[in-house]
């Protein structure tokens, strides 16, 4: 089974310049082809993945610039696979969103570099090697903002690009002055020497703000969030989808694959204030949410919310003074896993819906809309069933990883807790107002001649959402995968 | 008066600048032909003067360089010629005023 | 020989639940399958609830204990579990039987609704989770349910979807209960923080068993405290009650279902539900977290009996009411009455029930219409009705003898007399008892006697499909009181596990006189105040009600709801309504300004640098170029084409030449 990674990372590659060398058709089909292909290939990793042994699987190595230390070093553990399975159940939903203007084959084709580019920043474990493909999801990240987005690409996709792109050069600047002193880019090594220090004195600050910032971009936490909502809003349905889905996922990775490990000792110095910080993103941005007229923006908002919660826990493991406790650093570990899995699929869906919407309407201010549950039913139904989830309904499968993130982060930052329940709050405040408009009320004219769900719609959402019941009801599969990985983190955290 | 090289060069030196301001102060072409003859006449003088007087005043030394340079102006003066002819053909002129095609 | 549901105590949520799947995925036009299998769902719960039932008789103090992993994370175990108890027995009965009363009805009431099938999805989605919630053995399992019943009332309320009153009722109730059910939230990872566990039985290791108790510490008082604003939030206790009153905007079966019967005694269910975790080091039965409790529940039990008073919507005056009675419940549990407490939330549920089933059928006789100004007279017209309401309003006010609410609310006067703390909430409480015997007075008044106005001309009596439901229920109100007496207190003893003699004596009390003075004292007054109500008196128009008229001022505060609501929407909603625009404010204006005002830095410096590039080393370039250029123009002038001038230079050269050799010779 060795090669399984290295052909999950090339098969979209290939796909991408299948696509463009077809010589007829828009290109969806040939994407979503290769898509099965990678999908296949992420299920037998996911089969043949022994979720009792600890340490990294299917590990591929070979040297690559030895000079530097790069190594072509890629592997799997629980929460790598749990991410690959991910962007391999996100994407292929993402393209077959409302079909964009303009090239479409160019747009599947850079779809598909990113999908290759994610796999890999998922699956290396060479510093070298992933910040290659970290870097290589911003640049198409960034055309299919600029090409085929909404009202103000131009400036949001610069934003975007320009603000995580300055985050990454702060980050590659702090590695290259860990490799200095240490000689390595390996991760599993790099993360062995971090309870020693890797760096002393000014220089570790200076490197452990140069990661932070550049992941506290990507996350993005308060206050380096506000490219996400421009980016978010301006994007097409199919790459918010995979933005808020995937990518944004990727700085949650870093904190857990990188800093944490990195820099304990930092972060317990800082604790407080970092706990804080996640406090700023769980509290505020609901609340903008509550005030935005845009329904993508809206759902930006509560995007930075949902994954303020993972850093919630995150830091609070890290920080906790006391030695932490087993059952404790375990929930908020796993809460931090599920929610990284749950929100990527809750907030895609609802992505997919506001599309849904504003393919039908041309707009999609939350005031243009009005009385659909007499029009739609299905569409208001499926759609609740998404919101519900992200406000963390129990019965689905929001609830799982926000009770495990409080539970563990309870125990070791109460005080911080209690107020992060706000952002719980106002989370259905903000969906319940959602609702309340679009769903209630007199069916006015702009919304008589909606069409419900058709199948292909369907096709989606039902998937999707059986996916939610799933979890939210018997979530025993998808921890099966990541116990192992949580438990060995967690010795490695205490 | 002896005739001493000095006499000779004096009179070349007059020659040459006969034919000097021929050569700038005509407009018509051949007689600016005419000017660069006396030039080259001014120039065998010297050739002439400077071997008479010299260190080795045998002959035929000087007298052969004088012949062949006769020898040349001739051919120069067909080239010449021919060219004015060609030019006049061309412009419909021989005033070198209005020949200006050097310009810069 | 009923081992077999001990063991499957899942089935009795799940069969409404799977009703419930079934009906969603029916269309629209299936009325009368959607009707069947919501039916069917219901007796199947009910039958397996009484046959859960049985087993509980057979021995005081009978727990069944059914626990199972839910989730195994890292290393450690999420355990779950159902739990059979008396409490959970008598509840689960309750439920299923007043639940299968108003599926019924609502065939009858529903019957013209185009989302017919839909209610009745949500019905049994509703009945699902409420057995589920009683039968929970785990905080969380509860909490869960509790969310998922939520997640029904919200539902129902805003069934009538196009009626924008309705969905912000809905909004208003999801937002307001899950305000409670934060402090729920956190109470819960408090209490799983110190036990280590949510199971509340598990063979000694559960968190309200002594040994999980006694981790608990000093702490116990704030997770009691935080759990019960779960249970004010849901409960509609005050400050949280601001909600039921609105929440009638959904179909009057939702009303009688989840507002009156069975989700909002939910709170007090859970607050007796855990209630080993309020009595921690208990003193006399008296902790802070208790009297926090009694102290709570008589300011809504009060202040909710007055605003009934002031209201002109027939469902209205019955929402207030139900808050005041939870508020009864409340103090109950408070003083240490928790059977009292529970027998009154039993009780309570059958007249309740009865009472809202008997407005809806009210309401559908008078076309729609529930203001009670505008009826009178149904007495004649609708005598099935009126005989049923009189006896839930005789059990609501609290009448004995044989009207079950009479019984359990003397038991709780009872238990607050006995408070060692303070007398003041047993006298707040008879001053409780007549308020409510004067706004039932009042209300039948208006209703059923008198004269008829607008509404009842053309008034008939409901069909039979909504008067069995009636019947049925006025006579569980009335055999009820059977176990309920102080002569066989049988579900007193049955709920605490003490055995019980028949003691004919003990029938006849001295608090059976002052509850009988009371109740009599409110019906007098109400009867002498609106003996005239809706008709012209000697200088007062028929509109205008008795007290507005002698009260101005008063009635205008009760009728207001004593401005809580105002209050709370310019202040609180208000507040939150501000802080969500500065958040959206501060992150467009301020932090998206430091993000610019960087950009504008590095914008600036670029500028800059293309200025030095532009003015400095550019144009040296472009200078040394022009000036070579003029000098070569300058130049080119020389280039006359004139060969004689060319000549001429070469001659003034070669003179310079000349002159030159001369001069340094």
């Amino acid at each position: 089974m060795v090669g399984l990674i290295t052909a999950i990372i090339f098969v979209p590659l290939v796909g991408a310049l299948a696509v463009c060398a077809w010589p007829q058709g828009g290109g969806r089909p040939i994407a979503l082809m290769f898509n099965v292909i990678s999908a296949v290939c992420a299920l037998a990793l996911w089969r043949n993945f022994d979720a009792t042994a600890a340490g990294l699987q299917f590990v591929e190595r070979h040297p690559w610039i030895p000079a530097v230390g790069a190594e072509y070093l890629v592997g799997i553990d629980g929460l790598s696979l749990l991410l690959v399975l991910l962007t391999s159940l996100i994407i292929p939903f993402a393209l077959l969103a409302q079909p964009v203007a303009g090239s479409s084959r160019a747009f599947y084709a850079t779809m598909l570099v990113m999908q290759s580019a994610l796999y890999g920043t998922f699956t290396a474990q060479n510093f070298v090697l992933w910040f290659l493909f970290y870097e290589m999801s911003l640049i198409p990240a960034f055309l299919l903002i600029k090409i085929w987005g909404g009202e103000n690409r131009d400036r949001a996709a610069t934003k975007f690009f320009l603000y995580t792109f300055l985050g990454s050069v702060a980050m590659l600047l702090s590695f290259l002055g860990i490799y200095f002193a240490k000689g390595t880019f390996d991760f599993a090594a790099l993360a062995g020497l971090g309870k020693n220090g890797l760096l002393t004195g000014k220089l570790a600050w200076l490197a452990f703000a140069g990661i932070f910032v550049g992941l506290a971009v990507k996350v993005p936490l308060f206050p380096f969030h506000t490219w996400l909502p421009d980016a978010y809003q301006s994007a097409p349905t199919g790459v918010s989808m995979v933005l808020t889905g995937v990518l944004s996922k990727m700085g949650v990775y870093g904190f857990v694959r990188l800093l944490l490990p990195l820099f304990p000792n930092q972060i317990k110095i800082l604790g407080p204030w970092l706990l804080a910080v996640a406090i700023c993103s769980i509290v505020f941005p609901p609340l903008a949410a509550w005030a935005q007229r845009d329904l993508k923006r809206m759902i930006a908002y509560l995007s930075i919310n949902h994954l303020g919660y993972c850093m919630l826990a995150l830091f609070a493991i890290a920080a906790s003074p006391v030695v932490a406790a087993g059952i404790d650093t375990h929930a908020a570990l796993s809460g931090v896993f599920m929610q990284i899995f749950n929100h990527g699929v809750t907030a895609a869906t609802l992505f997919y819906f506001v599309g849904l919407l504003e393919q039908r309407r041309g707009v999609r201010g939350i005031d243009d809309f009005g009385g659909l549950m007499q029009r739609t039913p299905l569409l208001c139904g499926w759609m609740s069933v998404a919101m519900f989830s992200s406000l963390g309904l129990p019965g689905l499968n929001g609830f799982i990883g926000e009770f495990l993130i409080f539970k563990g982060s309870f125990a070791l930052a109460a005080a911080f807790t209690a107020i992060a329940v706000i952002g719980l709050l106002v989370t259905a405040i903000v969906f319940a107002r959602a609702m309340q408009s679009l769903f209630s009320g007199p069916l006015p004219e702009s919304c008589s001649a909606f069409p419900d769900l058709v199948r292909r719609e369907k096709l989606v959402i039902v998937p999707m959402t059986l996916l939610m019941f799933a979890i939210g009801i018997a979530p025993q599969f998808l921890f099966n995968i990541f116990n192992t990985t949580v438990t060995q983190m967690a010795r490695l955290f205490a | 008066m002896t005739p001493t090289l000095q006499v000779f060069l004096i009179i070349s030196a007059t020659l040459f600048s006969i034919g000097l301001l021929a050569v700038l102060s005509r407009r018509h072409a051949i007689f600016i032909l005419i000017g660069i003859e006396i030039m080259l006449a001014a120039a065998n003088l010297n050739f002439i003067a400077f071997w008479r007087f010299g260190p080795q005043p045998q002959p035929p030394t000087g007298v052969m360089i004088a012949l062949f340079s006769i020898a040349i102006a001739a051919a120069e003066a067909a080239v010449g010629l021919a060219m004015v002819i060609a030019v006049y053909r061309h412009y419909h002129t021989t005033n070198v005023d209005q020949l200006d095609q050097l310009r810069g | 020989m009923n081992s077999w549901v001990l063991t499957c105590l899942w089935l009795i949520p799940a069969a409404p639940f799977a009703a419930s799947l079934i009906i969603l995925s029916l269309s629209k036009a299936r009325r009368k399958s959607a009707v069947a299998l919501a039916i069917i769902g219901e007796v199947l719960a009910l039958a397996l609830s009484i046959l859960a039932f049985m087993p509980t008789l057979q021995a005081t103090g009978f727990r069944a204990v059914q626990n199972f992993n839910w989730f195994t994370f890292g290393e450690h175990t999420l355990r779950l579990g159902f739990l059979l108890d008396p409490l959970a027995a008598a509840m689960l009965v309750m439920i299923a039987l007043v639940g299968l009363c108003i599926f019924v009805f609502s065939v009858g009431y529903m019957a013209d609704d185009k989302n017919f099938t839909r209610f009745f999805a949500y019905l049994s989605f509703f009945s699902g989770a409420m057995l589920g919630l009683v039968i929970a053995n785990s905080l969380l399992l509860l909490f869960i349910f509790w969310e998922l019943v939520g997640l029904a009332s919200y539902l129902l309320i805003g069934f009538w979807i196009e009626k924008p009153s309705a969905a912000a009722a809905a909004k208003k109730a999801f937002i307001t209960t899950r305000i409670g059910d934060m402090g729920f939230f956190l109470g819960m990872l408090w209490l799983y923080d110190c036990s280590g566990t949510l199971l509340f039985y598990d063979s000694g290791n559960g968190c309200l068993e002594s040994a999980g108790l006694a981790m608990l510490g000093a702490s116990a008082t704030f997770i009691a405290l935080l759990i019960f604003c779960g249970a004010v939030g849901k409960s509609g206790q005050f400050p949280l009650h601001v909600w039921l009153p609105d929440a009638m905007e959904g179909p009057t079966p939702v009303s009688a279902l989840i507002h009156a019967a069975t989700m909002v005694a939910a709170g007090v269910f859970l607050v007796a539900r855990v209630y080993p975790l309020f009595s921690v080091d208990a003193i006399n039965g008296v902790t802070p977290s208790l009297t926090v409790v009694v102290w709570i529940g008589v300011t809504t039990a009060l202040m909710a009996a007055l605003i009934a008073i002031a209201q002109e919507d027939i469902k209205r005056i019955l929402a207030y009411s139900t808050v005041s009675q939870l508020g009864l419940m409340m103090v109950s549990l408070g003083v240490g009455g928790v059977a009292a407490g529970i027998m009154h939330l039993l009780a309570h549920g059958f007249f309740k029930a009865l009472l809202f089933l008997g407005a809806g059928s009210v309401i559908h006789g008078c076309h729609g219409e529930q203001d009670i100004r505008k009826m009178g007279g149904l007495r004649r017209l609708m005598p099935v009705t009126f005989m049923t309401y009189a006896i839930g309003m005789l059990a609501l006010s609290g009448v004995p003898f044989s009207f079950s609410g009479g019984w359990t609310k003397e038991e709780i006067l009872h238990a607050t007399a006995q408070w060692p703390k303070s007398q003041a909430p047993y006298y707040l409480l008879l001053a409780g008892v007549v308020l409510t015997a004067l706004y039932m007075t009042r209300q039948m008044i208006y209703v059923f006697f008198g004269n008829g106005r607008s509404a009842s001309e053309r008034a008939h009596e409901s069909p039979r499909v909504m008067t069995m439901p009636l019947i049925v229920l006025a006579l569980c109100t009335i055999f009820f009181s059977v176990v309920l007496t102080s002569a066989w207190p049988w579900l007193h003893g049955y709920l605490t596990g003490e055995p019980v003699h028949i003691e004919i004596t003990r029938l006849v009390q001295p608090m059976l006189f002052v509850s009988l003075a009371l109740v009599s004292a409110g019906v007098v007054i109400g009867v002498w105040m609106y003996r005239k109500a809706g008709v012209q008196d000697r200088d007062r128009p028929a509109e205008i009600d008795p007290l507005e008229y002698a009260q101005p001022g008063v009635f205008e505060f009760l009728a207001n709801k004593m401005w809580i609501d105002d209050l709370y929407d310019h202040t609180v909603i208000a507040f939150s309504w501000m802080a969500a625009r500065l958040s959206d404010w501060m992150d467009r204006y301020f932090w998206d300004g430091l993000v610019r005002g960087f950009g504008g830095v590095g914008q600036l410096f670029g500028i800059l640098t293309a200025s030095v590039d532009e003015r400095g080393i550019n144009a040296g370039v472009d200078e040394t170029t022009a000036g070579a250029r003029g000098l070569g123009r300058l130049m080119s002038g020389a280039h006359s084409g004139q060969i004689q001038t060319y000549l001429g230079a070469v001659a003034i050269g070669m003179l310079a030449l000349l002159l030159l050799y001369a001069w340094l010779a």
